[in-house]
């Protein structure tokens, strides 16, 4: 079987007027269904850039990539759409929820995009914010819950698809350390239960002890790739 | 789809409701523009079934010839002194022409009525029994005089409603009572049908009609006997009305012995032609409103084109978000769309009632007549929902094609 994620020398290059500034350069990567991959790195290091181009946010300008044995390097904008609709699912350090828009229409918001009828979208939001412990906060705003807890809304609504793949960039990077402990083990629990590849990036080594691989990219390229068993320090 | 489209309309009316304010000024283009196609279809609806109340006023299919000639300006100039129609113009003009069904005549002076101690100046009119036929007068009580009225030239009368309201009092009978018209008694013998107002604006039922034999020896002192106001003619089909003019004019010119390079003296009318001039009226206030109306919704448009760019500009990081879980362009562009039409909309349910009230307005104080018509309000409805969606596209564009990942980074 194809691995999910298949990078051959991926380039991303931003153009600011006449300088070209290489954002990625030349990433080979592998990354099978199942794996907690940690990525880490300095800041302007192509961390995000690397996470945009697998989430198909944003496309390569070189090279080739492969999600779940389809080349998406070239695809079209509405074929991107619908694969990050039904295979991935994003968690980003600024939550990035609507505002003014309850917990459950927000988690409801995949599934909106999906043609799914009102009562199948509420029923599985409302499932997925149980599942990241928010069972009674659905009709909460987005300011009228923590950090902590308007990430957990953003891992239900990253969730509610039933993705093959969650992205998470510094998820943990505006929480105190309880909360990011919370959102970690929630993490933790969907890559172990569910099997949902999950791919995060931190500064933080503590937050990187949850994955089995660890990445550390430098001026955009992967300079050291690491499998090792998770310290298991939220299990216990 | 559908689920799409119901909540993304409920998510449309909840931020329009949030930005009332904003959303109301956004409106108010909208609102003045649909309330004048409203009002102005209203008002021109209104005044042209008026015109066709007062056209089928006159009766089927009427020819009416009125001595003197037209001017180029369409009004009737002066008689000229002369007596150019008379009885037997009417008399020829049913033999020579088989097109014209009936011919009547009528002569027409205001003379002081009196009833007991009341007395009213009124018009009196001389006519022929088949006058009576070709206006299509029916009656309340009684009935018309007979052409054996005529030949004795007796002495009776038909009463107008109005006429009859300023001669009697409430509740008395006026059948077979006994009015004095320039102190010749006559007898009542029909109470007319009211016919409101012709299309000249006249009161039609401020009238009094007596034979027009009795008219010319007890009444009026005609110089000339024999001398008509008006000469009537009817078809039975409308399409032989032209025909029929030709024919009338033809004949009329013979007897008058007109030579080819002469005007004639007689001025021939037919229903349509009288329609004609009242419509002309409405249509000057109707343009007025037709251009409000397009300037109120071009301003409108472009009202909710500013406010949704604005929107798009506000919540850019909302659609990277949306676009992130898997918005397609379509997604992002119906969005806007909806947004832009449900402000429209709801601009144009506000003109409509605005539009109803402006026209009820109108009748009230100017006393034009209006009528207010579901075509009317659909085509404004339809109109408010093109002009959402004509303004709308290019912010709605816009959005749909945000980069998401610049989406996602604008603060
Ligand atoms: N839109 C852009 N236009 C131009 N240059 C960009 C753009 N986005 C990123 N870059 C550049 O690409 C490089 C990698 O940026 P990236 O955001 O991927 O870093 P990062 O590893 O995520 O950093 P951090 O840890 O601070 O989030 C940086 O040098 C950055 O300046
Ligand atoms: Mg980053």
């Amino acid at each position: 079987m194809a691995p999910l994620i298949l990078c051959e020398d991926l380039w991303k290059i931003y153009r600011i007027g006449d300088v070209e500034v290489p954002a990625l350069r030349g990433i080979n990567l592998t990354i099978d269904r199942g794996e907690f991959v940690a990525v880490m790195g300095t800041s302007g290091s192509g961390k995000s850039t690397l996470m945009n181009l697998l989430g198909c946010l944003d496309q390569p300008s070189r090279g080739r990539y492969h999600l779940d044995g389809l080349d998406v390097s070239t695809a079209k904008p509405d074929l991107l759409a619908d694969l990050r609709n039904r295979q991935i699912g994003f968690v980003f350090q600024n939550f990035n929820l609507i505002p003014r828009t309850s917990a459950l229409e927000n988690a409801q918001l995949p599934l909106f995009y999906r043609g799914v009828s009102i009562k199948e979208q509420r029923r599985q939001a409302a499932a997925a914010l149980q599942r990241v412990g928010l069972a009674g906060r659905e009709q909460h705003y987005p300011a009228q819950l923590s950090g902590g807890q308007q990430q957990r809304v953003a891992i239900a609504r990253a969730l509610v698809g039933a993705p093959s793949i969650l992205f998470a960039d510094e998820p943990t990077g505006n929480l105190d350390t309880a909360s990011s402990r919370e959102i970690m083990d929630i993490l933790e629990h969907l890559n172990r239960e569910d099997g949902i590849t999950i791919i995060l990036v931190t500064h933080e080594p503590d937050i990187a002890g949850y994955a089995s691989r660890e990445l550390v990219m430098k001026d955009g390229q992967i300079v050291q790739d690491v499998r090792r068993a998770p310290h298991l320090s939220a299990v216990t | 789809m559908p689920a799409f489209v119901l909540l993304t309309v409920m998510t449309a009316l909840r931020i329009l409701h949030r930005n009332r304010l904003r959303a109301g000024l956004t409106m108010l283009g909208i609102v003045i523009g649909v309330g004048a196609v409203i009002a102005m279809v209203s008002i021109g609806q209104g005044a042209r079934a008026a015109v066709q109340a007062q056209v089928a006023s006159m009766g089927t299919n009427v020819i009416v010839i009125m001595p003197g000639s037209t001017t180029v300006s369409g009004v009737r100039g002066g008689q000229g002194g002369a007596v150019t129609l008379t009885i037997n113009d009417a008399a020829e003009l049913k033999k020579r022409s088989p097109l014209l069904s009936d011919t009547g005549w009528a002569k027409r002076d205001v003379m002081q009525i009196v009833n007991g101690n009341r007395n009213w100046n009124g018009p009196v009119n001389g006519v022929s029994p088949s006058y009576l036929t070709i206006r299509d007068w029916s009656f309340t009580s009684g009935g018309p005089f007979t052409q054996a009225d005529m030949e004795s030239a007796a002495r009776v009368a038909l009463i107008g409603q109005t006429t009859l309201e300023n001669l009697f009092d409430p509740g008395e009978e006026a059948m077979g009572a006994t009015i004095r018209i320039k102190n010749v008694p006559f007898h009542i013998v029909g109470v007319l049908a009211p016919k409101g107002q012709s299309a000249q604006g006249t009161d039609q039922d401020d009238v009094i009609f007596i034979p027009f034999t009795t008219a010319e020896r007890k009444v009026f002192g005609s110089q000339f006997l024999g001398s008509v106001g008006a000469l009537f003619a009817s078809t039975e089909q409308s399409a032989d009305l032209p025909e029929a003019v030709e024919h009338i004019r033809e004949t009329l010119r013979a007897r008058h012995r007109l030579g080819p390079d002469q005007a004639d003296d007689f001025t021939i009318r037919t229903q349509v032609d009288i329609g004609k001039v009242q419509e002309g009226t409405s249509q000057t206030l109707t343009v007025m409103l037709f251009a409000i109306a397009s300037v109120s919704l071009l301003v409108g448009g472009i009202g909710i084109m500013n406010i949704l760019l604005v929107s798009v500009t506000e919540r850019t990081k909302e659609i990277g978000v949306r676009m992130a879980v898997g918005a397609k362009r379509i997604h992002i562009l119906t969005q806007f769309l909806i947004e832009a039409m449900t402000l429209s909309l709801f601009g144009g349910m506000i003109g409509v009632i605005v539009g109803i009230a402006g026209a009820q307005l109108t009748t009230v104080i100017a006393g034009w007549p209006t009528m207010i018509s579901v075509d009317a309000i659909l085509t404004a409805f339809l109109f408010s929902l093109a002009v959402g969606l004509f303004f709308g596209l290019y912010p709605a564009n816009k959005a749909a094609r945000l980069n998401p990942i610049e989406a996602l980074r604008y603060e």
